[in-house]
């Protein structure tokens, strides 16, 4: 479960998130919903403990994101906006250097690497070194390395950004199994389909404030929207910066 | 496994498998050096001999008033040559090394006992030009001192009326000595080879990872960032040591293809030797390791980094240049600064005087303190916040 209380954090004189709260919990998928700029990344850098906020608070499973950065960090699978791998090493390599910053053993790591493979249908390019390798590949193998030490909580900013239809369907698909699995998704998206198909509990953010924490029925309802693009846009006010 | 030795083993075996790297460390790096050396020694050594050794034409004006003189420098091997009009423009526009001019009152004066002059026209700031002038002024110098010693025999004195106070030389420069004056330059290139073998790894290691976007997910990692710092040390630091010791090894070999008893010269370059230089360069390679990355820490690319880098570049060759413009007297602190104190060890170790045990310990203990330092703040730079976000 990850608690976010009053977050705060500003760039000189631009106050990129600047007030916000939600909770995600365990067993559900959440939705970080945002137009382009609206905070989301920067709300999700301060929950993997990348940044420190200028105020408020982070919570995950009850541990304080900043008294216990590392033990935090242990309980996040994280997918960050940045997914670089390394070029010259095979994607199973990638993953198994993370494996081995947590600490794991060799058994162990070898073990969750191939349910990784398996679940993510990359068992094809597992041997192959990165180089190349399509948006699609790159994500999937950037997810397993995420994912290798088996977490509770689950980050992923903008997980299906530039990934053909196919691609994104196996996301989704792979998220819907991670819920079904008891962990606590949390990931972002400019894209309205993106979020009604997927989530359990949506919160919107616009210009560093969460302006809507609901569940998809309750936002028709208090918009008085018949669909929940329309119920986003009416929230958020615009348009602008959001994909149908 | 510790994140230490991930770290490392990850950022060794990915740089074994790109081919720049390598080549920079095992090849360019600790092969130019040795090979610019030889090379620069083996011309200057053919240069300078065939013109200790073969017969010159200098030209000569007036030579037909001092035919005894002329067989004098015949005998020296050195044969006169037609004279010219303007023997000045000649030197300078290097159409001749040294020009000789008899006055022409030269036989008149000689016949009457009268000193008499002889020029001889040269460029000193040329220095190629510096074996011919010599040798023909030491024959002209020897002719004038026979010729004088026949004169006061001819009177009834003894030579050594004229010449009460000899100079005689008792040069302490022993063959391994003189060798070190050449070779002066080369602590530069060991430190140069520690330089190139690491620097590739370590602007790929923080720049380059940077740039890739790969640093961000590196850092969500539970692991202090100074483990992940030093185990990108560690493995930079593998990548120079590993340089410096095919640099050494190649320096090694040097004395077989140098032509070293022409010169009549030592170079003692065996493993005493090359233990002491890699002993001596240990904090070197830290330091150098520890400097580039705090550099590509600043920098915001690959290629700014690199840009910085070669500015680094420099700063080694300062203490070599500076030795060989200014000779000064080595003082003990002077031990303790990085790169000057290898520099005098070495140089030291050239001229086969040896090096004490508390020179080498406040060689290695100034450069790691400075390593430390530069340690310390590559690693406040990579607690910042700034370090990891890549966009």
């Amino acid at each position: 479960m990850i608690e976010v209380r009053d977050l705060h954090k500003a760039f000189g004189a631009v106050r990129a998130v600047n007030g916000v709260n939600f909770t995600a919990r365990d067993g559900e998928i959440t939705g970080l919903l945002g137009p382009n700029g609206a905070g989301k990344t920067t709300t999700l850098r301060m929950l993997y403990t990348l940044m420190r906020p200028d105020a408020g608070q982070v919570l995950v499973d009850g541990m304080d994101a900043y008294q216990d950065a590392l033990a935090v960090r242990r309980r996040l699978g994280v997918l960050p906006d940045a997914r670089g791998l390394y070029k010259r090493l095979t994607a199973a390599e990638n993953i198994d250097y993370f494996g081995r910053l947590h600490g794991m053993s060799s058994d162990l790591l070898a073990r969750r690497r191939e349910v990784l493979i398996d679940a993510l249908e990359m068992r094809d390019i597992a041997d192959r070194r990165t180089e190349g390798f399509s948006q699609g590949q790159r994500v999937k193998t950037a997810i397993a390395r995420a994912l290798i030490h088996d977490p509770r909580n689950v980050l992923l900013d903008e997980p299906t950004n530039g990934l053909d239809v196919m691609a994104t369907r196996a996301m989704r698909r792979f998220m819907r199994q991670l819920r079904d699995e008891g962990r606590c998704v949390l990931f972002s998206s400019h894209i309205m389909q993106e979020v009604a198909a997927l989530c359990d509990r949506i919160v919107v953010i616009a210009q560093g404030r969460v302006v809507a924490d609901e569940t998809p029925a309750a936002l028709l309802a208090q918009t008085g929207q018949a669909t929940l693009e329309d119920a986003f846009v009416t929230i958020i006010g615009t348009d602008e910066g959001l994909a149908a | 496994m510790s994140a230490f030795s991930a770290v490392y083993w990850k950022e060794v075996r990915e740089n074994l498998r790109d081919r720049r790297t390598l080549v920079s460390a095992l090849v360019t790096g600790p092969l130019l050096g040795p090979i610019i050396f030889i090379m620069l020694m083996n011309v200057m050594t053919n240069r300078e001999l065939a013109k200790v050794d073969r017969n010159i034409d200098v030209p000569v004006i007036g030579a037909e008033l001092a035919p005894n003189l002329m067989a004098a420098l015949k005998g020296a091997g050195i044969d006169a040559d037609a004279g010219m009009p303007d023997p000045e423009n000649a030197v300078r526009e290097q159409r001749a090394d040294v020009v000789v001019r008899i006055a022409p009152d030269y036989a008149k004066a000689w016949n009457k006992g009268q000193s008499v002059q002889v020029e001889l026209i040269y460029d000193s700031s040329r220095r190629d030009a510096s074996t011919p002038v010599a040798r023909v002024r030491s024959v002209v110098e020897s002719y004038g001192r026979r010729e004088g010693a026949m004169r006061l025999i001819a009177r009834g004195l003894s030579p050594t009326t004229a010449w009460p106070v000899q100079v005689a030389d008792r040069d302490q420069a022993t063959s391994q000595s003189r060798s070190a004056l050449m070779f002066s330059f080369l602590p530069y290139f060991f430190t140069l080879t520690v330089f190139l073998g690491g620097m590739y790894l370590a602007i790929d290691l923080t720049a380059g990872e940077r740039e890739r976007q790969s640093l961000e997910p590196l850092f969500v990692n539970p692991v202090a960032r100074w483990k992940i710092l030093a185990g990108k040390l560690a493995a930079i630091c593998t990548f120079s040591l590993v340089s410096l010791f095919l640099t050494i090894a190649a320096f090694m070999t040097a004395p077989w293809f140098i032509p070293t008893e022409k010169l009549g010269i030592a170079l003692d370059l065996g493993l005493r030797f090359g233990a002491q230089v890699a002993l001596l360069m240990l904090p070197l390679i830290l330091l150098l390791a520890a400097l580039q990355s705090l550099v590509s820490a600043l920098a915001k690319s690959y290629r700014e980094a690199q840009t910085y880098l070669s500015i680094l570049m420099m700063i080694p060759i300062v203490p070599s240049v500076l030795l060989s413009v200014v000779p000064v007297r080595a003082e003990p602190w002077m031990y303790a600064v990085p790169l000057l104190g290898q520099n005098l060890g070495i140089v030291q170790l050239l001229r086969g005087d040896g090096v004490p045990a508390w020179q080498i310990g406040t060689c290695l203990a100034g450069g790691f303190a400075a390593a430390l330092l530069a340690t310390l703040g590559a690693a406040m730079l990579y607690r910042s916040e700034r370090l990891a976000i890549s966009a």
